[in-house]
């Protein structure tokens, strides 16, 4: 989550800037350079295209998926078309979800859920932004659907024993958004202030939301 | 691997820890994907070619590269194939840039 101060060496993210423009170049930015510049020639894309889609990609974060938890979690009926049809439940709210049918697995008292790409690394990069290096790593992929307690609790959450464990396992066809259950002593906030208790990782199923301050 | 999957079918597998740090993507890591948006979406490939050049890198390119690495590699294979540009003309320009500079930022002019 971004932070409220900036620092002259950190991204609005709080990680540090990867130094890649001042380190040697190597093969495969060299590659990225001669496709890209390739493809500008060839007519195929142009240079403002290009920028155009990684505006469009940085624009994307999951305060976006938050802020469809939040109206799930405020109108019964909302949340019935977003269970029914996640895709166009977040066109409603101005989303584009891409092309893929978006599933919505809820977390309710008795059943948590959690979603992982053994595959590959598909993700709802559309509603959430790209995924973080975790969802892509070996270590999630392949002990995700095998021992999910023990996953989840290197992610700081505990689930007792009769909580049920629902994994969801992506493929290339659909995207899967966790509707996380909204906190307790959460009854007196507004939508907004609701969608900024909603993690990125809530959304996932690795984590849960914020408690209410 | 023993049980006739392909290394790429790793669901249920031992591993380690989940390493939680998070690095920030590089410009050239977001002109990789961006690139591959644009690209797809234009009908040049589809996902599944984009994950059938990826997995037959095989193993070995899972540890030794990173993700846009891998990306890079099978978009451009995709392309070739599709006629979009010839390996000669990507092996030509890619000394060109070679020569621009030591940097990425001095190679990409910018």
């Amino acid at each position: 989550m971004p932070h409220d101060h900036h620092h002259e060496h950190l991204s609005p993210s709080g990680h540090p800037y990867r130094p890649d423009d001042d380190v040697p170049l190597t093969y495969w930015q060299t590659m990225e350079i001669a496709m890209r510049e390739l493809l500008i020639e060839k007519g195929v894309t142009t240079a403002a295209e290009i920028a155009q889609q990684i505006g469009a990609m940085d624009a994307r974060s999951p305060a976006d998926g938050a802020a469809v938890v939040a109206r799930a979690w405020v109108d019964p009926d909302f949340k019935a078309r977003l269970m029914a049809d996640g895709s166009a439940a977040c066109r409603e709210m101005g989303f584009e979800p891409g092309a893929l049918r978006l599933l919505v697995v809820e977390n309710t008292a008795d059943t948590h859920n959690v979603v992982v790409c053994t595959l590959c690394s598909c993700y709802p990069r559309n509603l959430l932004g790209l995924p973080p290096d975790w969802y892509k790593s070996r270590a999630y992929r392949a002990r995700t659907v095998k021992e999910p307690r023990k996953v989840l609790a290197e992610f700081g959450v505990e689930l007792p024993d009769d909580i049920t464990v629902r994994v969801h396992d992506s493929t290339a066809d659909m995207r899967y958004l966790v509707l996380p259950a909204r906190p307790a002593g959460s009854d007196g906030l507004d939508e907004a202030a609701l969608a900024a208790l909603v993690t990125r990782d809530s959304m996932i199923g690795t984590g849960l939301p914020r408690p209410p301050e | 691997m023993t049980d006739g999957r392909r290394w790429h079918d790793m669901g249920g597998q031992d591993a380690g820890p989940v390493d939680l740090d998070q690095h920030d993507f590089a410009l050239w890591e977001k002109r990789v994907d961006a690139l591959q948006v644009i690209t797809s979406t234009k009908g040049l490939f589809t996902v599944d070619g984009l994950r059938r050049v990826l997995e037959d890198m095989g193993e070995a390119s899972f540890e030794t590269m990173t993700y846009y690495e891998r990306w890079v590699a099978s978009v451009n294979q995709n392309l070739v194939e599709a006629g979009v540009y010839t390996l000669e003309e990507l092996g030509a320009r890619m000394e060109e840039v070679k020569s621009r500079g030591a940097t990425y930022g001095e190679a990409a002019g910018g």
